[in-house]
């Protein structure tokens, strides 16, 4: 009953045609065109992705494309299977020894689970901003200035911990104690600090898993604006399980449940009249 | 048939809570035994010393470069032991640490189950072995084979001490900053290698300074355990107190002399008797400040956690 | 429509290269100095059994220590070593269970029980050496036990003593809340709850906890050598005022002799000793794991 269950890579095309259901009919020209090139410009993308802890599997054949200075927001009922999915993509399920990922994981020419790329390699193009803040237990500067040092940063430092701040929007708030602990910050800060430190390493594409889960309403505003700052530069992949959430800032969503990927769309079509009953008794509420 | 006393209550209360009282009192007297072994020691250790101190000055026993207790002319300067006891916690720390604090990133950081599996255990036993068996294996083992690359080396001499305490504390350095290592977050060690950062940048810049504080307490409790190491260093180390930095030397530490007394054929009421007495309460003394301060630099590292 | 061609941040000089090899060589080091442990232990098994083997026998076990080499057994420390642990464990497992019941069970947080606590923490660090000092002045001189299995065995249980309450409180610690809720529940008395309810069920932690404190105390050599058990004892004890040597001390008397057949002699003895404290300890971890299998 669901697309997902598909094997072997398949080409943008053939991804765009096998949609779960049949494109609406109702559908303008120009918007199908959109979401075609916007599929064409996914340089993010999942083919057949299992991941199993032991012999439990918690994604089963996904099937996915992030386009490239988009957000795509993946929801779905908690246990889906949908932060195993975006872990995988920076391979943060290395550090979990049962678990193993098949399939094919590609960022533009790289095979991010190829023999001869090296993980660093992979999260230094990928970054990633987890569910809680997990600043470092040093100051401010140092939390974001630390991965470019040790990356060999040629330019000014200082320069690139301003202007990462900056694009958090952090930086009127901490440019006078820069070298305070980031444990004094607030939540919400540690956030957006989280986020300044990934972006000082410059990624192309960022994964945030329900990076606004433990904060206030206040800061997940802040957070959301930030976002839609961010997807100029930046592709971004957003876990969450806010409903609402994934309807304010996303363009695209995919719908996961027990480990499938039951639909993807724009976030309109999702959210108004999304193709599959389940995708739609999810977003109404009444499951989940 | 709910007038029929079915159980006895008032009676049994009466003697459940003499029971009560009675246990609790007799637990308590149990608990408060360890507290009277800390007076008992503390009192022991001053009342026996006053005999020594009424014949010796304090400045002479604390500053004296000399000692020699057992034949004329006696001298008691507590220097050269101290200065015995310090070659081999200098040189058992300079071995233990980084091995200990090695094993414990490898433990924490790289290494897979079944390596831990053995190793864990394989540094359980080696904290199980009794020091005699150390003192024998130093004075067995290493001694000649450290004659072997140098022949200059004493019988007794501190570095094959030295080598064997390192042994001897290198399991609880390893074990203690393993578990230091381990509380750390996971979240911080995902925050490092997100920003991709080898694993090794992660141990040493991330994991390591967020637990330095266990990391500390354990080399001051190994520290604190390498200064009352007794067996080792008394069939090892030598007994001849002596001002010396030189490892290869026969010394004598605190902990050797207190068992060379105790052991001799000392006559029970002299200085020398007594001079046990002033080695063990310095010995007891400077163990409790660094017991002290190892828990003190933990409880604070306990805090930043919860 | 932009290029799948990748392009790495040129901002960066990551050398990748280099640090994939500083960190393989890290894990390395680390490693070897792991694996080192185990190379020491071997070293040191090696060493020891090829020394002692030989001497280990029969008339070792059953003979006096003799002058004589070959003659030579260590009978009177085995048996000593026997009755000091014997007498030790009847002394030290009812006031450190009891100890830790009272700490766990019954003690407020007050000021004097938050010393007690802190107390028995430092008194775990305090060097062996000390408590011998305390055995000999306390019990050997004061209270004229004299150089006993008594004074011994005394001095041996103020040392495992802290040992013992930090492993039972563990042990009771664990046993989870509701029992003790449920047996309250159904009118039980504090001493029922605690006496049929916790205690058995934290019985296997503290078993555990008890056989490594005593094997513990089997290879303490300081704080006995202090209380006076270096003589030359031929006889193995036959009461708790009598005089008595013990393994380690018998071990450190040879270790100490000049004649290379002691040496030998010195390794069957701690041949012995380590197969001692090897089945304590396998005990201990047999309970361990049977426990915690009937738990899973």
């Amino acid at each position: 009953m669901s697309s997902a269950e598909k094997t072997h890579t398949v080409s943008e095309e053939e991804f765009m045609n096998k949609r779960p259901a049949t494109p609406e009919p109702q559908k303008n020209s120009s918007e199908a065109s959109d979401k075609e090139s916007d599929m064409k410009n996914a340089h993010l993308k999942g083919d057949n992705v299992t991941i199993s802890y032991g012999s439990e599997q918690a994604v089963k054949n996904v099937d996915i494309r992030f386009p490239t200075n988009k957000i795509t927001a993946v929801i779905g009922p908690s246990g889906c299977g949908k932060s195993t999915l975006l872990r995988a993509f920076n391979r943060m399920n290395d550090f979990i020894p049962s678990a193993s990922v098949e399939g094919s994981l590609i960022y533009r020419d790289m095979d991010l689970y190829g023999k001869d790329i090296d993980p660093v390699e992979v999260r230094l193009r990928i970054g990633m901003v987890f569910q809680k803040p997990n600043p470092f237990p040093k100051t401010i500067y140092k939390n974001i200035a630390w991965a470019p040092q040790i990356n060999g940063y040629k330019g000014d430092i200082d320069e690139l911990v301003e202007s990462s701040l900056r694009s958090a929007a952090l930086w009127d708030e901490v440019s006078d104690r820069l070298h305070d602990s980031a444990l004094g910050l607030s939540g919400g800060q540690q956030q957006r600090l989280c986020i300044a430190r990934a972006l000082a390493m410059k990624p192309e594409v960022l994964l945030m898993d329900e990076p606004c889960s433990a904060l206030d309403p206040v800061s997940t505003s802040h957070i959301e604006d930030l976002m839609l700052e961010l997807k100029k530069q930046y592709t971004i992949v957003i876990v969450t399980h806010n409903m609402q959430q994934a309807a304010r800032v996303s363009d695209y969503t995919a719908f996961m449940d027990s480990g499938v990927l039951i639909e993807f769309d724009d976030t309109g079509t999702i959210f108004t009249k999304p193709s599959v009953q389940r995708t739609e008794d999810y977003v109404s509420g009444r499951f989940g | 048939m709910a007038e029929t006393a079915t159980f006895s209550l008032g009676k049994s209360k009466k003697r459940s809570r003499w029971i009560e009282e009675a246990t609790r009192s007799g637990f308590f007297l149990c608990a408060l035994a360890s507290v009277l072994t800390t007076f008992g020691i503390v009192f022991v250790l001053i009342r026996e010393a006053i005999p020594f101190f009424q014949v010796v000055p304090l400045t002479d026993f604390l500053f004296g470069t000399r000692w020699n207790a057992l034949i004329e002319p006696r001298s008691f300067g507590v220097i050269p032991l101290l200065m015995g006891t310090m070659i081999i916690v200098i040189g058992s720390g300079l071995i233990a640490i980084p091995i200990g604090l090695a094993s414990a990133i490898y433990l924490s950081e790289f290494a897979s189950d079944r390596t831990r599996k053995i190793v864990k255990p394989v540094l359980e036993i080696l904290a199980g072995i009794p020091t005699v068996v150390y003192g024998y294996f130093a004075l067995t083992g290493i001694t000649p084979l450290l004659k072997l690359i140098n022949d200059d080396i004493s019988v007794f001499n501190a570095l094959s001490a030295s080598i064997v305490v390192a042994v001897m504390i290198l399991p609880m350095v390893a074990s203690l900053c393993d578990d230091a290592l381990k509380a750390v977050p996971r979240a911080l060690r995902e925050g490092g290698f997100a920003l991709g950062s080898t694993k090794t940048e992660v141990s040493l810049k991330v994991v390591v300074p967020a637990a330095l504080s266990g990391i500390v307490a354990s080399f001051v409790l190994a520290f604190s355990r390498a200064i009352g190491e007794t067996m080792a260093v008394t069939l090892a180390a030598g007994a001849t107190p002596k001002l010396t930095m030189n490892p290869l030397e026969s010394i004598q530490t605190m902990t050797a002399y207190i068992v060379q007394v105790a052991t001799g054929d000392i006559e029970h009421g002299s200085v020398s008797y007594y001079s046990l007495y002033a080695v063990g309460g310095m010995l007891f003394l400077i163990t409790l400040g660094a017991n002290l301060l190892s828990h003190r630099i933990l409880k604070k590292y306990r805090e930043q956690y919860e | 429509m932009s290029t799948s061609q990748a392009t790495p941040p040129s901002e960066f000089n990551s050398a990748l290269e280099r640090r994939r090899f500083t960190s393989s060589l890290f894990k390395n080091c680390c490693a070897f100095l792991s694996w080192l442990c185990i190379g020491i232990l071997g070293f040191l098994l090696v060493h020891i059994f090829s020394a002692g083997w030989e001497w280990v026998s029969f008339d070792f076990l059953k003979n006096p220590p003799s002058r004589m080499p070959h003659k030579a057994g260590l009978f009177s420390a085995f048996m000593g070593t026997i009755w000091i642990i014997v007498t030790t464990a009847c002394i030290a497992i009812p006031m450190g269970v009891c100890s830790a019941l009272y700490l766990e069970e019954y003690a407020r947080k007050n000021r004097l029980n938050t010393f007690i606590e802190i107390n028995i923490a430092n008194l775990a660090g305090v060097p062996s050496i000390v408590y011998g000092i305390l055995g000999l002045t306390l019990f050997v001189r004061f209270l004229k036990f004299g150089p006993s299995v008594l004074a011994g065995a005394l001095t041996l249980t103020l040392l495992i003593l802290p040992v013992i309450i930090i492993a039972s409180r563990e042990a009771i610690k664990a046993v989870p809340p509701s029992i003790r809720l449920s047996a309250y529940a159904l009118g039980a008395t504090q001493f029922q709850t605690v006496f049929h309810h916790v205690l058995p069920a934290a019985l296997p932690g503290i078993m555990t906890g008890v056989i490594l404190a005593l094997s513990r105390a089997i290879g303490e050599t300081a704080p006995i050598l202090m209380v006076g058990a270096v003589a030359y004892v031929r006889k193995a004890p036959s009461g708790i005022l009598d005089g008595f040597t013990a393994l380690p001390i018998q071990i450190y008397n040879w270790a100490r002799e000049a004649k290379p057949e002691f040496e030998g002699l010195a390794a069957g003895g701690i041949i012995v000793l380590l197969v001692l404290l090897f089945t304590m300890n396998s005990i201990a971890i047999l309970i361990r794991n049977k426990t915690q299998k009937a738990q899973s």
